[in-house]
């Protein structure tokens, strides 16, 4: 009897034990930065985006964990009229925002929240409007303040959002960060309190985690929130240990002060994948790193010597050395995360000797000399723009073309571009929503072209009007047959060499599990959970 | 002594209002746009551009600007921050403490080793213990601060595992911030765990930051007591029979120090504005970091209002380090 009572007494301990453990269980992120703000309609940042939208908060359409495609968020299924100018949601029920020391919701999430939520990015007239800034960067650069004509509450579970303009984009965008729904209620209560600031520092959402405390440079806590709408989390808590050097991310993860590190240096992948406790997990990026030409400058206006160009370019060796196996060779404008797009087949091969021979054929290859501008700074896309530059500046030696590579201060470097003071320019583009119109619209139509976003300032009518069909089409199969078709004249035009897509890694010690690296670039802990004993 | 504190602190008033005119004018002269950088690849619209630059209020007439900016200074307004929106004066306060405290704590470690050092080194002259703290500390103040730091870092904190590689506290540890000052902090929790690990934060931080002062307060030390030790005044404490001991510690140190103050003075504010390196690799979360962030984003208010209160921390340091000195040695004080 004494035994049976002390077995029972040690498995019951023994359970509450590990019990305890669970429920105390922290992860630590060592992010590399401090979010500008807690509320993601203000912002463009990454960093302020995994501190905010992807822990705190969700959208009414999100993304499926480690893809780009879209799923119910907190709109349970929605319809779309046969002019597609409106879009019915029908929202999730029993949803419960955050429970806080600062705020106790007095509803569920309804209708009214999604209202707020898109019209204090829309409405100039709203007291929120001006709040923080009132800067809503995203929203504008999607086209959403001209896109949106209306949004209706029909019931407190029903929402329709009526277009100017049919366009197939929409449901991607409505899954980016700037969508988050925010709680009318906080913010009506913050608004009586005479500090609508804090709807923006102190947040409050519907999401796995929610906020504890904030220490600028230091640290960001969240807890699990209990109430959330998809289970409470299996992690207790988390916690962002804000390290902005990559060197000492490294270090902190390999002494164990955190279990998974925000961008590691392309040097220390190797030593990471050798290390027996960390797990390297990668993905090609969204994004696509390229050297565009200005066709209304000479010789560039010269379609030939554009085309001379994509031959005389080791693309492999700009790998080799830049990217040092971190990337690939991009042979189309968009990457291959998106729709597992694969490049138009007549992307050029690098030859020389062929690019001599067309540059002869023109007649002005004789004493060529042209500008390469090579940005100052190191983005997601371009490791090292100006070591890359030298290198395009070496294979067009040996094709007999002089270049002088240009740089200027990052904001100056992009205003002079944009008003077209450059013969050639590197540059690159991260996407926003996994769509490929993100990266065929504002990089190479013809109305990017006018405002100078098209770096090449190439328009083509015929491409034009193909990506602006797939844009309004919202049949996938078509609007793929239409993306191959405009990319063959992109490709046969040449206004760019399309030089790589980064690789993304994402670093993490092995007892971290069911963490899932996102091809848009940001990380969610939601459904990760932590194996064995914490240090 | 008075009339000297007086005298000090009206030569303030023009050196800050040249401060605020440089740094205002400095920073908009210098390439760069706060608008442009924050619109990246993605760029800005004309009209958003001209939309964006009447919210900020950069349309006005640059000197209309800093009359503005003058009168908001005048009446305790730094304006807000352009990246995050939040008041400039109340993101340098929740930064300070942390640069203070890591910047007190590495200023002590010097002195308490610099000084007998310097006297060990300037007493033992052209021994084998004089060159070997002449050649420390000239290592010291020539070793870059990036390689330094992680040096130890991989020695101490990854391979032997004895110290934390970064951060101020631990985070199984939540530390209310009252005073802001972490090893004060908890001791207000009365949380002995809790203050041992915020030392053992401070360990590597502090032996960084104290490296180059403390070579530069070593050297000093060393080369004022040389100079003291051969004044007729020493040979005749000893004449007269006077401990070594004393000769040095008493007559000697006490007139060698009044240089070595000035230093410790000029290194203190050294140490406060430009533990940007420190900051960063160790993850500390102080102003230096935050103003590099500013300049690198052309954030005008964070940038303008961080100098101004840093320059206002500068000028304070002197005064006092002035007052020392007249305290230090009485003939000032004529």
């Amino acid at each position: 009897m004494f035994y049976k009572i002390l077995t029972t007494v040690v498995v019951l301990s023994s359970m509450l034990w590990s019990m305890q453990f669970a429920m105390a269980s922290t992860l630590v992120y060592c992010s590399e930065g401090s979010p500008e703000t807690f509320n993601p309609q203000l912002s463009t940042s990454g960093t302020t985006f995994d501190a905010s939208s992807r822990q705190l908060y969700n959208r009414l359409l999100e993304f499926k964990p480690g893809t780009t495609e879209i799923v119910p968020g907190l709109a349970l299924r929605w319809e779309v009229s046969k002019d597609g100018l409106e879009y019915t949601f029908v929202l999730r029920p029993n949803v419960s925002f955050h429970s806080t020391k600062y705020f106790t919701p007095g509803r569920f999430f309804n209708a009214e929240d999604v209202l707020f939520s898109f019209n204090r990015q829309r409405d100039t007239s709203s007291p929120w409007y001006t709040v923080s800034g009132g800067v809503y960067k995203y929203f504008n650069d999607m086209g959403f303040n001209k896109l949106i004509k209306d949004v209706i509450k029909l019931d407190d579970n029903l929402v329709k959002i009526v277009l100017n303009n049919p366009d197939s984009t929409f449901l991607s965008n409505l899954a980016m960060d700037f969508s988050s729904i925010l709680s009318k209620q906080y913010a009506d209560a913050m608004m009586i309190a005479g500090t609508p600031e804090k709807l923006d520092l102190k947040p409050v959402g519907t999401g796995p985690f929610m906020f504890v405390k904030y220490e600028k440079d230091a640290f960001i806590r969240y807890q699990a929130h209990p109430s959330y709408w998809k289970g409470m989390e299996e992690l207790d808590k988390l916690v962002f240990a804000i390290t902005v050097d990559p060197s000492v991310r490294y270090a902190r993860l390999r002494a164990g002060e955190c279990h998974v590190m925000a961008y590691p240096l392309p040097s220390d992948i190797k030593s990471m994948k050798k290390n027996p406790s960390i797990k390297v997990a990668e993905q090609a990026g969204l994004n696509t790193a390229y050297w565009a030409f200005n066709t209304r400058k000479a010789p560039f206006d010269n379609l030939l010597v554009r085309q001379a160009m994509n031959y005389a370019i080791n693309r492999q060796a700009i790998l080799d050395v830049i990217y040092k196996g971190t990337g690939t060779i991009a042979s189309s404008v968009i990457p291959p995360t998106i729709w597992d797009w694969k490049g138009p087949d007549n992307d050029y091969v690098y030859n020389p000797d062929r690019a001599k021979k067309i540059l002869a054929s023109t007649g002005i290859a004789d004493d060529l000399e042209i500008d390469i501008w090579a940005m100052p700074v190191q983005r997601p896309y371009n490791p090292n723009a100006r070591k890359m530059a030298t290198l395009i500046q070496q294979d067009l030696h040996k094709v007999g073309i002089k270049a002088n590579i240009v740089t200027y201060e990052w904001g100056t470097y992009l205003k002079k571009s944009r008003e077209g003071e450059h013969q050639t320019i590197l540059l690159g583009w991260t996407g926003d929503n996994g769509d490929p119109d993100n990266f065929f619209t504002p990089l190479l139509s013809c109305a990017a072209a006018e405002t100078g976003n098209n770096r090449s300032f190439w328009c083509n009518e015929q491409f034009n009007s193909l990506i602006s069909l797939a844009r309004i089409e919202s049949d996938m199969q078509k609007r793929k047959k239409l993306y191959k078709r405009a990319e063959l004249i992109f490709k046969q035009d040449a206004p760019w060499l399309t030089i790589a897509h980064s690789v993304r890694f994402q670093p993490y010690l092995s007892k971290v599990q069911g963490l899932k690296i996102d091809p848009l670039g940001g990380i969610y802990f939601s459904g990760v959970s932590l194996k064995g004993a914490l240090k | 002594m008075l009339q000297i504190l007086f005298r000090r602190l009206l030569l303030v008033i023009p050196t800050f209002i040249g401060i605020v005119a440089l740094t205002f004018f400095l920073i908009r002269l210098a390439p760069g746009d706060p608008i442009l950088l924050i619109a990246g690849e993605h760029g800005v619209s004309a009209e958003r551009y001209a939309e964006l630059q009447q919210q900020l209020g950069y349309d006005r007439p640059l000197f209309i600007q800093f009359i503005d900016y003058l009168w908001q200074v005048l009446h305790g307004n730094l304006g807000l921050s352009v990246v995050t929106q939040t008041p400039v004066l109340e993101e340098f306060t929740s930064l300070f403490p942390a640069t203070l405290e890591l910047s007190l704590i590495a200023m002590l470690l010097a002195v308490l080793i610099a000084i007998p050092a310097g006297v060990m080194a300037a007493v033992k002259r052209n021994t084998i213990i004089d060159h070997s703290i002449t050649t420390i500390s000239l290592i010291g103040y020539s070793m870059p601060i990036f390689w330094w730091a992680l040096l130890l870092i991989l020695l101490f904190s990854v391979n032997l595992g004895w110290l934390p590689v970064a951060g101020r506290l631990n985070f199984l540890y939540d530390i209310e911030a009252v005073t802001g000052f972490m090893l004060i902090d908890t001791l207000i929790a009365n949380d002995r765990g809790a203050f041992v690990d915020a030392l053992h934060h401070l360990i590597l931080p502090a032996i960084v930051l104290a490296t180059i002062p403390l070579a530069v307060i070593t050297r000093m030390t060393r080369s004022s007591m040389l100079e003291v030790l051969r004044q007729d005044y020493i040979r005749t404490a000893r004449a007269k029979g006077v401990s070594e001991f004393s000769v040095i510690f008493k007559h000697a140190l006490r007139n060698a120090l009044i240089p070595v103050i000035t230093v410790i003075g000029l290194q203190t504010s050294i140490l406060m504005t430009g533990a940007i390196l420190t900051e960063t690799i160790f993850s500390w979360p102080g102003i230096g970091k935050w103003l590099l962030e500013a300049v690198y984003r052309r954030d005008y208010p964070v940038v303008q209002g961080g100098v101004l209160l840093i320059a206002g921390l500068v000028i304070l340091v002197n005064v006092l380090v002035d007052m020392l000195y007249v305290l230090v040695n009485p003939r000032l004080r004529q």
